[in-house]
């Protein structure tokens, strides 16, 4: 797909919300700081937050612009695949940039991003956090374990092609994003191990960037069996759907 | 093609050539019969490996958290000048 190099490219950054009132203000500072020079929106899908996340919103958008910072709320919550499935309905960018509105994906590395495709010409540039340059920090022995057992597993059964697949810090070509989320079923973390992996199968150029992820200080994301059983039912069904 | 039937194809390949191997004799049968035991144990190995080494190369990032402390400062002092409310959530 020939992008015109000589034209500026706009990216459109979705961000799902749930109670991030603190959080998405900073991450919308951060992100504004760190793209001074590019053209970009920040569209915020806020599953109807109690803790006033939208009212946050609506202050930011006065500051930095109602074009800069779109509010495409949601009733209640409703999922991570459709919140994106929304957010891109509001897109108008060529490139969507999908991350985490709790600070674990850090804006300083959308800059990256943007430099990797543009160089690569990739459909989509995947963060990866298990490289050298990347990293986690706030991982106990057990849960970085069972991550190492996770992606060792995924990457026997699946061949992805990418070294970090639950990530969910990435950019898409727009119309490869659409082509691709109109394919996937799966919920939660399933459903970005199944983007990635979908996008692989249908040949898809895409390409990594190291980035860091530093694991929510408060309410740390416990991995319960639960979650473990999940995962084991998400990686089967991949290897027999895609 | 589906990438299950992909893995399903290796798999038949190397039945046939285990097969063949038993067939003609070119190995000691008593080894032969001892062959898929010997892969599925050395692929338990190579995943234990992939596994334990990965782990003690995990790469982690503390100076990262410090950064983030330092970075959720300069905003919240940017935010509170605009009016913003940053109360803690």
């Amino acid at each position: 797909m020939g992008k015109d190099n000589n034209k500026e490219n706009k990216y459109s950054i979705i961000i799902p919300t749930y109670n991030e009132r603190l959080n998405i203000a900073l991450i919308i500072y951060l992100i504004f700081k760190h793209l001074k020079d590019v053209d970009f929106e920040v569209i915020v899908v806020d599953d109807g937050s109690p803790d006033g996340t939208q009212d946050v919103v609506k202050q930011l958008q006065q500051v930095y612009g109602e074009d800069r910072i779109l509010l495409r709320a949601r009733p209640r919550k409703l999922g991570l695949g459709t919140a994106y499935f929304h957010g891109l309905k509001h897109a108008s960018g060529e490139f969507v940039i999908i991350m985490d509105a709790d600070l674990s994906h850090h804006p300083k590395y959308l800059p990256s991003f943007i430099r990797k495709q543009k160089e690569t010409g990739a459909n989509i540039v995947t963060g990866t956090r298990y490289v050298r340059n990347g990293g986690i920090h706030g991982w106990n022995l057990m849960r970085k374990l069972t991550s190492r057992g996770a992606n060792v597993l995924a990457q026997t059964l699946l061949w992805p092609g990418v070294s970090d697949l639950t990530g969910s810090f990435r950019l898409y070509e727009r119309s490869v994003l659409e082509d691709v989320i109109n394919s996937c079923v799966s919920k939660g973390y399933v459903f970005q191990m199944e983007m990635i992996v979908r996008a692989s199968r249908k040949g898809y150029h895409i390409e990594e960037v190291p980035i860091t992820f530093v694991d929510r200080v408060y309410g740390s994301s416990k991995l319960g069996g639960s979650e473990i059983v999940e995962y084991l039912k998400g990686l089967l069904y991949l290897l027999f759907t895609t | 093609m589906k990438h299950v039937l992909k893995i399903m194809a290796l798999l038949v390949a190397i039945s046939a050539f285990w097969i063949g191997l038993l067939e003609t004799s070119v190995v000691p049968r008593s080894y032969t019969w001892l062959l898929p035991i010997y892969l599925i144990v050395s692929l338990g190995c190579y995943g234990l490996l992939m596994v334990g080494s990965g782990l003690m190369l995990f790469p982690t990032c503390p100076q990262e958290a410090v950064l983030l402390q330092k970075d959720i400062a300069e905003a919240k002092e940017f935010l509170k000048n605009k009016g913003i409310d940053v109360g803690s959530n």
